[in-house]
């Protein structure tokens, strides 16, 4: 039920975004999604790709530091309160956002939620108990292929 | 002239003055175990110094001898006879500390008062000190010198910018006593508050505590519109007041009648050809409490034994223009690179790769140590980042005793070196002589 993210360190100076991005690129691996949290001085993007091992493989060989995560997808209708209302039953079960991102679908009408948890098992519970759906890896590539 | 007979004894008088010292500080010495090893184990004693060049007969000391005989193995008196305890300035990590009887203090004060009258001090004068009070010698030095004058003294301590600039514009100092990076920071700071700096009441500054250069001297007095007077000294011989600048202002005239300074080549520890550069290794000829012998200062500057316009007969130094080992003085505090590696080593991860730039992109010393990220402490989450960072801050500030931006950089963006790395690169340019 768990997804993998990378996340790569960069120096917060114009062009170090460029270079991996092109570096996957260039072999060929697309994008699903990502999120870049950044301070003055260095950044961290976080990746979500279909070939998340190929793609770790030719970052760490071009030189980058990455770091593998599991994060939890969950998909909610893409209407306004969508969001708000499975971050309630997150908040009820106390369970901590360490950080979060979302895309949402070109067809339907769906917005997929990206959550990083200290605890994914005990998230994927809460939220399957409350009746939200979780996507796994292979059912979110079919939704974006 | 403080004291006209001193400073303008003639030279071959205060030689028979400063071998009739040397000797009795050779006795005064070997009272303690330390130099008395040593003595014993070369065969010599008091007898031995016929001459001044015989001093070359005499051990040296370092930095280590007194951090392995700390805290009071170097002591020639018993403790009840000390009056005062200083530490080396600022590092935290390996403290040395320096005492001193009644009769010290009261030398230094004169050693002092002969350098603030040299660059002007009058008895009817205020000299605000902005120095930091403490184990730090600046402050107490520069104080008590100032009161041996009969001048008077705002004790304002160091920091509190705004503060220092309001006290000036009601008590009307004429003199500033601090180091001269923090000079800079009072005319900027008084800029800010929406003043004119050439409107403050300071006429002259003493500045001393870090290496600084010709051109920090005319920005400091443009901007402040004083004169301002370079003196030097280090705790490990008595403080401030080793020597200090006339209005001639070219070298510091070196109070040989209580300093004997040599200045060897670092590696061979022969004299230096006369005007060439060396490291200063100084004997204090009349400390009681701990008599210094042959103290490598590792301090690099040029001797000048020609007569001087003011009529003093004493040497002079120049500015210090480096030092032969590694140690950065940062905004006045002693810090050596393998400061940095120990409080490196102490967060896992962290090292090899790290280099610590040194900038002066104001008028204050900036420190970033720059370490290369490593999967070992890299994480998605941007709390444990900061967290990382703040740690290394923190570890460094225990060690070294400075704050230190901590620079997270790519893997392999540190430039790697073959043989010795280079872990310092000083972008302040503190360097002219």
């Amino acid at each position: 039920m768990k997804l993998q993210q990378l996340s790569l360190f960069l120096e917060n100076r114009p062009g170090r975004l460029e270079a991996p991005l092109a570096a996957i690129a260039a072999e060929g691996i697309n994008i699903l999604t990502l999120s870049l949290a950044d301070t003055a001085q260095f950044g961290i993007l976080r990746l979500i790709v279909r070939d998340w091992e190929k793609a770790k493989r030719i970052l760490e060989q071009a030189g980058w530091v990455v770091n593998l995560t599991e994060v939890v997808a969950v998909d909610v209708l893409d209407r306004p309160g969508g969001l708000a209302g499975a971050l309630r039953i997150l908040e009820d079960a106390n369970l901590n956002v360490e950080y979060m991102y979302a895309f949402s679908l070109r067809r339907d009408d769906k917005a997929i939620l990206i959550f990083r948890f200290e605890d994914p098992d005990r998230a994927i519970q809460v939220l399957l108990d409350q009746g939200l759906h979780v996507v796994d890896g292979d059912e979110l590539m079919t939704f974006v292929s | 002239m403080w004291d006209r007979a001193a400073e303008t004894q003639p030279r071959a008088e205060r030689e028979a003055l400063q071998l009739e010292r040397l000797r009795a500080q050779v006795a005064r010495a070997a009272r303690v175990p330390f130099y008395r090893d040593l003595f014993t184990h070369r065969g010599i004693g008091p007898h031995s110094i016929r001459s001044l060049a015989d001093i070359r007969r005499l051990p040296f000391t370092t930095k280590d001898d007194m951090r392995r005989q700390h805290p009071f193995g170097l002591l020639a008196v018993p403790r009840r006879e000390l009056a005062r305890i200083h530490g080396s300035s600022g590092t935290t990590g390996k403290p040395t500390f320096v005492g001193y009887t009644a009769q010290d203090l009261a030398t230094w004060s004169d050693l002092c008062a002969r350098f603030l009258v040299a660059g002007g001090l009058r008895p009817e004068h205020t000299a605000q000190v902005a120095f930091g009070y403490g184990l730090f010698t600046g402050g107490f030095g520069l104080h008590y010198g100032i009161e041996k004058v009969g001048a008077a003294v705002i004790p304002v301590a160091a920091g509190n910018t705004r503060r220092q600039i309001e006290i000036m514009r009601d008590l009307d100092p004429e003199v500033l006593i601090c180091t001269p990076s923090y000079a800079l920071t009072i005319a900027d700071t008084a800029r800010e508050m929406g003043m004119d700096p050439h409107a403050l009441p300071i006429r002259f500054g003493h500045f001393g505590g870090e290496p600084w250069t010709e051109d920090m001297r005319r920005e400091i007095e443009d901007q402040l519109d004083i004169q301002a007077f370079n003196n030097y000294g280090l705790s490990e011989v008595i403080g401030p007041g080793v020597s200090g600048e006339c209005p001639a202002r070219s070298g510091m005239h070196i109070q040989e009648d209580h300093f004997l300074v040599e200045c060897l080549d670092p590696e061979t520890l022969e004299p230096v050809p006369e005007g060439e550069p060396g490291e200063l290794v100084i004997t204090a000829l009349t400390r009681e409490a701990m008599p210094m012998i042959r103290y490598r200062t590792r301090d690099i500057a040029r001797l000048d034994r020609s007569p001087c316009t003011c009529g003093r007969t004493t040497m002079r130094m120049s500015r210090i223009a480096g030092r032969t080992d590694d140690m950065l003085i940062i905004r006045g505090v002693n810090v050596f690179p393998s400061q940095i590696e120990e409080a490196l080593l102490r967060v896992e991860g962290t090292t090899p790769h790290y280099l610590i730039e040194v900038s002066r992109p104001g008028t204050l010393d900036e420190v970033h140590v720059k370490v290369e990220i490593h999967p070992e402490i890299f994480s998605d989450r941007m709390d444990r980042m900061q967290a990382l960072c703040d740690r290394i801050g923190r570890e460094i500030h225990t060690v070294a005793g400075i704050r230190a931006h901590v620079d997270l950089v790519e893997p392999r963006s540190i430039e790697r070196f073959v043989g010795k790395a280079k872990r310092v690169l000083d972008k302040r340019g503190l360097t002219d002589c």
